[in-house]
């Protein structure tokens, strides 16, 4: 059992998109001049923050199942077919 | 370029994560298998990521927008043939061995399959590759941030060294997984938008096949040649990248792609980390389904900025070039990022260039570290010690990579053909090398004596390939024609597909006549290695989404849908 690979990207996803999102609200406007007029960091970064959100949740339940699954007797059950034969 | 305050933020904040789960997942470290192999439990999206993401360092990165620029669509040919035809095949025809062998590398698969001698010629020459080209990443790094942003190239190389260093040293194969799919993530958010920004500069789809054949016919070819990837492979002429069909398909699609998907451990490690021999198996199918929708996120721009320069769209982009009056391919995606990305998506942008190529090292370092750890140290140094000893030693093993990359990546900057040189060494050593695995797992009869006189044989084909012929206009050197040119090809392209093709051949037939007049290893020693004597695995009781043979074939459906679209 080890550290869900969702939580670290969700969180960092949930962070740059935040940051990116707050300066296309607040920031100096003129800088989207380059992307044709189009506000990138806003939208790009609520995006992102949803993506990184819904990472994190999942991560969160995959700890959880995962710490239950690997206890239970079909859990055990499907390691040994996945592994017929097979020592680790 | 100018960076504000909210790239750097941006980039901190990556680098504060990345070196967090190096330490996050230190404490899962107790076994050398742990260490080298995460312990075997990665599930199959995981390793999938991984898999396609060791692969996209940033020389594929950069390189990619570089070819989409000067070949057009034909680029695509790298990705659609040549690779997810091999990713198919690894997945359903050799994981298996590798995997259920409980190989704990390529070089060890050889050396259960053959014998010690075929095992230490590929562990020696995987292991001086392997760190050679971590070397590269970092030197192309360093010159890109360099380039780009004025910064000093010794100052970058030793922070993304220190930086690798620390999570690999940490965390290990699980540290590098990780952070590969989390880079997988930032390219992916990295390039998208800048994938729809030039697209809407250039006009659309239409709008950019509309340049594109200004660009093909400035460049003498008819007008479809930047955007139609096979109408014009008929002959070398007709095409930017000198090719004909033939060529490209066994030489790319062939020996040049099996090759390095099937047996390159950086790839098959990955793999082997999954969690079960069906994870092993989905790994490089899943893995190709990004693969083949990669030709949109990096070939696209290329082929976008290359269109800018030839017809400029309203923002006025175009490819600068350099003093001989070729352009700066390279610089088609940096520069892009620079023109489209507003303060803030330019942090992301950046961030998830460098991730690339901190993960391209990361991926070598940590097939290095265990390519010698298992298959020099413990095999020919020392034998028999205690686990902890071997994990001890594999930590050693990355502090000695790390260092030998930065040492390699500054020569490369007092002999610039070092790339082409490594680039040529693998060719010379992966093409063979792919003969001897499908002999070796298709073919009982196969013996250690033919196989190993095989890789010499192949590797000696190259070389004489190489020396005896040379692409039109280049001079002896580096490019060929050691020997005396006896024939010259029309591109660079063709010949290094040519050579491929000798190689592999010289390796097949030599192995073959020799196993036929050595002796064989007895039936039951060959169980799980070779596919005769190896029970299939059960996939019947797996739901179908599950199945590497029907994922397999969605795959491969997938890719000749779009090899037809692109037409």
């Amino acid at each position: 059992m080890q550290l869900d690979i969702r939580l670290p990207i969700g969180l960092m996803f949930t962070l740059l998109g935040a940051l990116l999102a707050v300066f296309g609200l607040i920031g100096d406007k003129s800088v989207f001049q380059r992307s044709l007029g189009i506000n990138v960091d806003l939208w790009w970064g609520l995006v992102m923050l949803v993506f990184g959100g819904v990472m994190f949740v999942l991560g969160r339940r995959g700890t959880a199942t995962a710490r239950l699954a690997d206890e239970s007797p079909e859990g055990k059950k499907i390691d040994e077919i996945d592994n017929a034969g097979l020592e680790k | 370029m100018k960076l504000t305050f909210i790239d750097w933020a941006i980039m901190m904040i990556y680098f504060v994560f990345v070196l967090g789960i190096g330490v996050a997942l230190k404490r899962y470290m107790k076994t050398s298998t742990d260490f080298f192999l995460s312990g075997r439990s990665i599930p199959a999206w995981i390793t999938g990521l991984a898999f396609i993401s060791a692969n996209l360092g940033a020389q594929e990165v950069i390189g990619m927008g570089a070819s989409g620029a000067k070949y057009g669509i034909a680029t695509s040919h790298f990705y659609w043939i040549g690779a997810i035809p091999a990713m198919a095949f690894i997945g359903v025809f050799m994981m298996p061995f590798y995997y259920g062998s409980r190989a704990r590398s390529v070089p060890e698969y050889l050396k259960l399959r053959f014998d010690e001698k075929t095992r230490g010629f590929n562990a020696i020459s995987f292991a001086f590759m392997t760190v050679l080209s971590s070397g590269i990443s970092l030197y192309a790094m360093g010159l890109l941030l360099e380039t780009l942003l004025g910064w000093s190239f010794i100052f970058s190389i030793l922070i993304a060294a220190a930086i690798v260093l620390v999570y690999v040293f940490l965390g290990g194969l699980t540290s590098a997984i990780y952070n590969e799919v989390l880079q997988f993530f930032l390219i992916v958010f990295g390039f998208a938008p800048l994938v729809f920004l030039g697209l809407k500069d250039a006009g659309g789809w239409t709008g950019l096949q509309a340049r594109l054949a200004t660009v093909a016919t400035a460049n003498g070819f008819a007008s479809g040649a930047w955007s139609e990837s096979w109408k014009f492979m008929g002959s070398p002429s007709s095409n930017p990248m000198g090719v004909e069909w033939f060529g490209l398909a066994m030489g790319l699609g062939f020996v040049l792609s099996f090759g390095y998907w099937c047996t390159d451990f950086l790839v098959v490690q990955r793999a082997m980390a999954a969690k079960s021999m069906s994870a092993a198996r989905r790994t490089p199918l899943i893995a190709a389904i990004p693969k083949m929708l990669f030709p949109f996120l990096v070939i696209l721009p290329g082929m976008i900025a290359i269109a800018l320069t030839y017809k400029s769209g309203a923002s006025g982009f175009t490819l600068p070039k350099k003093p001989d009056g070729t352009f700066e391919y390279n610089m088609a995606i940096p520069l892009m990022l620079g023109h489209y990305f507003p303060t803030g998506m330019l942090g992301v942008g950046l961030t998830a260039l460098m991730a690339s190529f901190m993960s391209g090292m990361a991926g070598n370092v940590t097939a290095f570290n265990t390519v010698w750890t298992y298959d020099i140290y413990q095999s020919y140094i020392k034998r028999g010690a205690s686990d902890q000893h071997y994990l001890r030693m594999g930590r050693m093993a990355t502090v000695f990579g790390i260092a030998v990359s930065v040492a390699a990546a500054y020569v490369a900057t007092r002999f610039n053909n070092i790339i082409d040189m490594l680039q040529l060494v693998f060719a010379f050593v992966n093409a063979p090398l792919l003969a001897t695995f499908l002999l070796g797992m298709f073919w009982k009869r196969t013996t250690g004596h033919g196989a190993f006189t095989g890789l010499i044989a192949g590797t000696i084909a190259a070389a004489l390939h190489q020396g005896l012929t040379l692409p039109i206009g280049a001079h002896a050197g580096v490019k060929g024609g050691w020997f005396g040119a006896v024939h010259s090809y029309p591109s660079e392209l063709a010949q290094a597909f040519w050579t491929a093709i000798f190689a592999w051949s010289a390796c097949f037939v030599i192995t073959i006549l020799v196993s036929l007049a050595t002796r064989p290893r007895d039936d039951e020693e060959l169980n799980g290695l070779v596919y005769s004597l190896t029970e299939r695995p059960r996939d019947d009781r797996l739901p179908w989404y599950q199945r590497p043979a029907i994922l397999a074939v969605i795959v491969l459906l997938a890719a000749i849908v779009l090899n037809i679209i692109f037409w």
